[in-house]
């Protein structure tokens, strides 16, 4: 629900950050704080237990700059990894205007990311929000990993695509980010589908971590012009 | 199925009149600041001394806080905590809901009471979410200006 404060002459926005316990949700919110300049971030808190996994959430407002004259002021969330802490993501997801969903490429963890997106798409659901109308990307993090799996793999399972139905949407869609491959395109079956724009990261040497953050941010202030 | 959540907008007109409602009630009542908080975290208002804190940081645990406790009550068979209060040794801090989407956030110290507060706090809501209710039936019908109407070329430039 993004907020218009013309008094004040601020856009504000909320993104969370979403996935599998130990995926790297929380290593995304720390790099961008350590790598944009302090006058355009507040304070990274961090609601995490003593072996500091995320019990509540992370929370980083960052300035991404002005258009027309409004300060475009992103709130990026992040929400508890483990499937116990239900209660909390979905009181995080209130409200949001831009999902990431940031996936642990290990073959291990297939399972795991599988759980959080259906876990995700559900808690969205609740609330009575569409997550394929809405600005929505996904990270695939580790990719520097010996056992990370193949990204087609990856597309596979967790973004598959789903049906197109407004004809005005049913046409080929490059995907900006991977020359090749489209965003929207028709299968062999006739049918039309739509897959969220993806990256390819390494969260903790920040690879990735900003292309996620602008396709996101991007999308979020697309869908309010 | 709507695509996600509203957007909604308060104008400076909106604003005037929240701040100044909450100017009088800071007068009335003798209480530090107040501050005015969306249920998704964001700052809206604030007025009366300049908190000595980070107010984005502070406004969105108060959202977290809010809505945890909304899920307490659940739990124990109500529909939501209309107010919360934190008691600290010096500073205190009072919350009430207004119209279901905003927090109003009353820090106080010991120059007044709770009494008082809680007493001069109620019309003051009453105020506020009449406001509100306007504001967001204002977003609801989409009467709303849009500000980044037609600006695509200003975003694509931005993220460049």
């Amino acid at each position: 629900m993004s907020m218009i404060n013309y008094a004040s002459r601020e856009i504000n926005c909320k993104i969370v950050y979403y996935g599998p316990g130990l995926g790297g949700k929380t290593t995304n919110l720390e790099h961008v704080y350590g790598k944009v300049t302090p006058d355009t971030r507040g304070k990274l808190i961090s609601l995490a237990t003593e072996t500091e996994r995320t019990l509540f959430f992370d929370f980083l407002p960052i300035d991404l700059g002005t258009i027309r004259g409004f300060k475009t002021r992103f709130h990026l969330y992040t929400v508890p990894g483990q499937v116990y802490y239900n209660a909390s993501r979905k009181l995080i997801l209130k409200g949001v205007d831009g999902i990431v969903f940031v996936g642990d490429s290990q073959i291990e963890r297939m399972e795991a990311n599988q759980e959080a997106m259906q876990n995700l798409y559900d808690n969205m659901a609740e609330y009575g929000y569409d997550l394929t109308k809405m600005p929505f990307v996904i990270q695939y993090n580790k990719r520097d990993l010996p056992n990370a799996s193949p990204i087609r793999d990856l597309q596979g399972s967790l973004n598959p695509g789903w049906e197109v139905t407004d004809p005005t949407r049913m046409r080929i869609t490059p995907d900006p980010a991977h020359a090749g491959e489209n965003l929207v395109e028709q299968l062999p079956t006739g049918e039309w589908i739509e897959r969220a724009p993806y990256f390819e990261a390494v969260a903790v040497t920040g690879d990735g971590v900003f292309e996620t953050l602008r396709a996101v941010s991007k999308l979020v202030l697309k869908s309010l012009a | 199925m709507p695509v996600g959540a509203a957007s909604w907008s308060f104008t400076e007109d909106d604003f005037g009149a929240i701040t100044s409602a909450l100017e009088r009630f800071l007068t009335d009542c003798n209480a530090r600041s107040a501050l005015l908080v969306d249920r998704t975290g964001q700052l809206v208002a604030t007025c009366g001394e300049r908190p000595n804190f980070d107010p984005t940081a502070f406004a969105t645990l108060t959202a977290a806080d809010f809505s945890a406790n909304d899920q307490l009550a659940k739990l124990i068979g109500e529909n939501d905590f209309q107010s919360l209060f934190h008691q600290g040794e010096k500073e205190s801090m009072y919350l009430a809901d207004i119209a279901r989407r905003v927090i109003l956030v009353v820090l106080f110290d010991n120059r007044t009471t709770l009494g008082l507060v809680r007493l001069k706090m109620k019309p003051t809501v009453m105020e506020l979410t009449a406001l509100f209710e306007k504001v967001f039936s204002r977003a609801s019908s989409g009467n709303t200006p849009n500000v980044l109407a037609g600006a695509d070329d200003e975003i694509d430039k931005l993220f460049q």
